[in-house]
């Protein structure tokens, strides 16, 4: 039953019953780019469609969530924000979470979500996480600029602010989160598709996650001793490297990026590679 | 002789018919341990069953598809035919890479394109012209694919006028007219095409088959089609394939393969769309119903369209009858009602030869209505059987229903002759046959 590689040279493609698991086939990615380019477009039209303000919530969520941040953590909880203003302080971190948690949920139930769609038509399934991934660039645009809104005019009112070259590694950040998001999205879409209750249990992991990155506090209020979990959470050193570049606070260390950017190629290889093994046949059990 | 583009290779696919995964995570590790660790076959695939409509099952696996092979070659046009649940989207689905085979491969020169549904990945929100982008850019379209050709899609569809209204404000027959349209002017090597031929009206279904039409035989593209009516696929495909619960049972030439199809599958089970199942009722004078009972009837045609008959064709009644003892005299026949429930017509067995009675056995019956005789409309078969005086059995609440439609080239027109009966309005010679089976 088992056919020589020769005989199967004669087809152009051949549908078989188990792909190895390291065929990723990125060419097929690459060919289906006017379709992410859709999807990107897609997405941003259906945004901004139906509001009447556009854009501009995603302004006005940002203050909101800035004035909630001072009020409860800087104000009643009494978390010093490093001799940086608080707003300037709390944006930076809301910008980058904001961007993760996008590409995060974009991907992390979207086997689910697109059943329909993956029932009825063949293209490579990544199209879609890479795409909102993509499309999630619009709110974070929209979102930095009210960062430099805020940057500039905390510059201009003399505040403790040393950025230094550091700063123009931050769309290298940015991609991290990006892979971050997608690749731990992959791994739960991959085992919650078939068990679906574990997908109750991301929104607290999601909760919890932000809470062990330096996003309302600095590094330095932690004490010594839950500082190491902290510093486990590969997410962490790059919001301290963005606040380091950009404010000359919290801390920059080559050997923490290392380690971030270490986890996320393990978690991107071990994501891909189960994804892969799971879309095959997932629409006969989902 | 041209090249083979499509080659099964006994393709099969087993499911599960549990709601979660392969059971539970217990069974998925049990598998594991099994297969992966201890080299051993896939104990589920083991236990796989056919897929047989009629039979309740001992297990929860099922073969939706076992060992198919076939080839197909350039320029060929196939319809798949079976009866639903005999795997013919199964195969389509693993031709159009939404899911893997189970066992076998498939091998594919050149590109497919595959039409399951039609407005797929139609987003609410956008436009009709965004839409037609989107839908055909996720079919394998290019850019610029779509732009030669968009004036042709929208002409073809007929929503010129709304292009740029938001698709959730069409009416559904808009939204499957444009929907189609975007697929047809997909060119693919290959096309797939499942059961997207019955929408819209009848103005649009004329319209969509001729565009087939054109695309499998001026284009000489590859085309798989799968569709119910019958008569679309004789007058589309020049090769049919029966599938009946995951096995091939045949491949050749559209005829006798329609044929094929209706003699055997269509009536196999006593359902499906062309053959009407029998609610019989015993309304005995002297209540004893085995002197004389009507087992099985069945109604066919070859040319259907949804369900109901074309009166293009001649529509075939075939029923058995069980005689218990002998009879002085016996009637066997059979009135046709209007859906307003007024006597139309009415046949009998002995309308040929006179023969008044019938010594005890098991009788089959064949009965033809000829073409053109029924204008279309809803009309049911009520059966009369008795022996005369003393025993009677008719089907009064009978579900032997059908519809007539009017064969896509004629008008509908009722050619009536006159008879002899005083309640029908048509002379009937009807009966074709009448063996004795048992």
């Amino acid at each position: 039953m088992a056919k020589s590689i020769d005989e199967f040279t004669q087809w152009d493609s051949v549908i078989v019953p188990k792909r190895v698991w390291f065929d990723l086939d990125l060419k097929a990615l690459w060919s289906y780019r006017d379709l992410i380019k859709m999807f990107v477009r897609r997405n941003l039209v259906a945004l901004y469609k139906h509001t009447v303000l556009g854009p501009f919530w995603y302004v006005l969520q940002s203050l909101l969530t800035i004035l909630i941040y001072m009020f409860i953590f800087g104000g009643l909880a009494g978390l010093g924000t490093e001799g940086v203003p608080k707003p300037l302080f709390y944006m930076s971190g809301i910008l980058m979470w904001n961007y993760f948690n996008d590409c995060f949920s974009a991907t992390n139930n979207f086997l689910v979500t697109n059943a329909n769609l993956f029932g009825k038509v063949y293209f490579p399934r990544l199209v879609l996480p890479i795409s909102s991934a993509l499309s999630s660039l619009g709110r974070m645009s929209v979102q930095f600029m009210l960062f430099l809104v805020i940057y500039f005019w905390c510059i201009s009112i003399d505040a403790a602010i040393y950025p230094n070259w550091t700063l123009l590694l931050f769309p290298v950040y940015f991609v991290m989160l990006a892979l971050f998001g997608i690749s731990w999205g992959l791994l739960v879409t991959s085992f919650t598709y078939k068990y679906r209750d574990l997908q109750i249990l991301i929104t607290y992991f999601l909760q919890l996650l932000m809470y062990a990155t330096p996003i309302v506090y600095p590094l330095e209020v932690i004490p010594e001793k839950y500082r190491l979990f902290i510093s486990l959470n590969p997410l962490s050193p790059l919001f301290d490297a963005f606040k380091y570049g950009w404010l000359g606070t919290s801390n920059f260390s080559w050997l923490s990026l290392g380690y971030s950017f270490l986890c996320m190629m393990v978690f991107l290889i071990v994501s891909l590679l189960i994804f892969n093994r799971v879309e095959q046949n997932y629409m006969d059990t989902v | 002789m041209s090249d083979i583009v499509l080659d099964f290779n006994n393709v099969s696919k087993l499911y599960s018919l549990r709601s979660v995964g392969a059971g539970t995570l217990s069974d998925d590790l049990k598998r594991w341990w099994q297969m992966r660790v201890k080299k051993e076959e896939d104990p589920f695939e083991l236990l796989g069953e056919e897929n047989i409509r009629s039979k309740k099952g001992n297990t929860n696996f099922v073969w939706a598809l076992k060992d198919v092979s076939f080839q197909v070659r350039q320029g060929e046009v196939v319809g798949i035919m079976g009866q639903n649940g005999s795997g013919k989207s199964t195969l389509l689905k693993i031709l159009s890479h939404i899911t893997t085979p189970t066992r076998g491969y498939i091998g594919i020169k050149g590109r497919v394109a595959s039409l399951l549904e039609v407005g797929t990945g139609f987003h609410p929100d956008l436009t009709g012209r965004e839409n037609i982008f989107m839908n055909g850019t996720i079919l394998g379209m290019s850019h610029n694919d779509i732009k030669r050709r968009f004036d042709e899609i929208v002409d073809f569809a007929g929503i010129d006028r709304y292009i740029d209204t938001p698709v959730k404000r069409y009416s559904s027959g808009m939204t499957v007219r444009l929907g189609f349209s975007i697929a047809t002017f997909l060119l693919p090597e290959i096309l797939v095409v499942d059961e997207v031929l019955a929408v819209g009206d009848m103005a649009f279904k004329k319209k969509a088959i001729n565009k087939m039409l054109s695309i499998s035989q001026d284009e000489g593209r590859t085309v798989l089609f799968v569709t119910h009516s019958t008569r679309n696929m004789q007058l589309l495909c020049s090769r049919g394939i029966v599938l009946d619960s995951g096995h091939m049972k045949y491949d050749g030439d559209i005829r006798s393969a329609v044929r094929k199809y209706l003699s055997e599958y269509a009536i196999s089970n006593g359902y499906n769309d062309e053959a009407l199942p029998l609610n019989t009722q015993y309304v005995g004078i002297d209540g004893d119903p085995a002197i004389i009972a009507l087992t099985r009837a069945v109604l066919s045609s070859t040319s259907t369209n949804d369900g109901a008959f074309e009166n293009s064709s001649p529509i075939e009644l075939e029923f058995d009858v069980v005689i218990g003892r002998q009879m002085d005299e016996i009637v066997i026949g059979f009135n046709i009602y209007s859906q307003y429930d007024s006597p139309l017509a009415r046949a009998d067995y002995n309308d040929i030869n006179q023969i008044k009675t019938l010594s005890p056995g098991k009788y089959r019956f064949c009965f033809v209505i000829p073409p053109y005789t029924l204008a279309p409309g809803s009309y049911k078969i009520v059966f009369d059987i008795q022996e005369r005086h003393v025993a009677r059995q008719t089907t009064e609440n009978s579900n032997l229903m059908f519809d007539v439609v009017s064969g896509i080239d004629n008008f509908g027109n009722v050619f009536p002759r006159v008879s002899q009966r005083k309640s029908s309005l048509i002379h009937e010679n009807w009966v074709v046959g009448m063996e004795r089976i048992e």
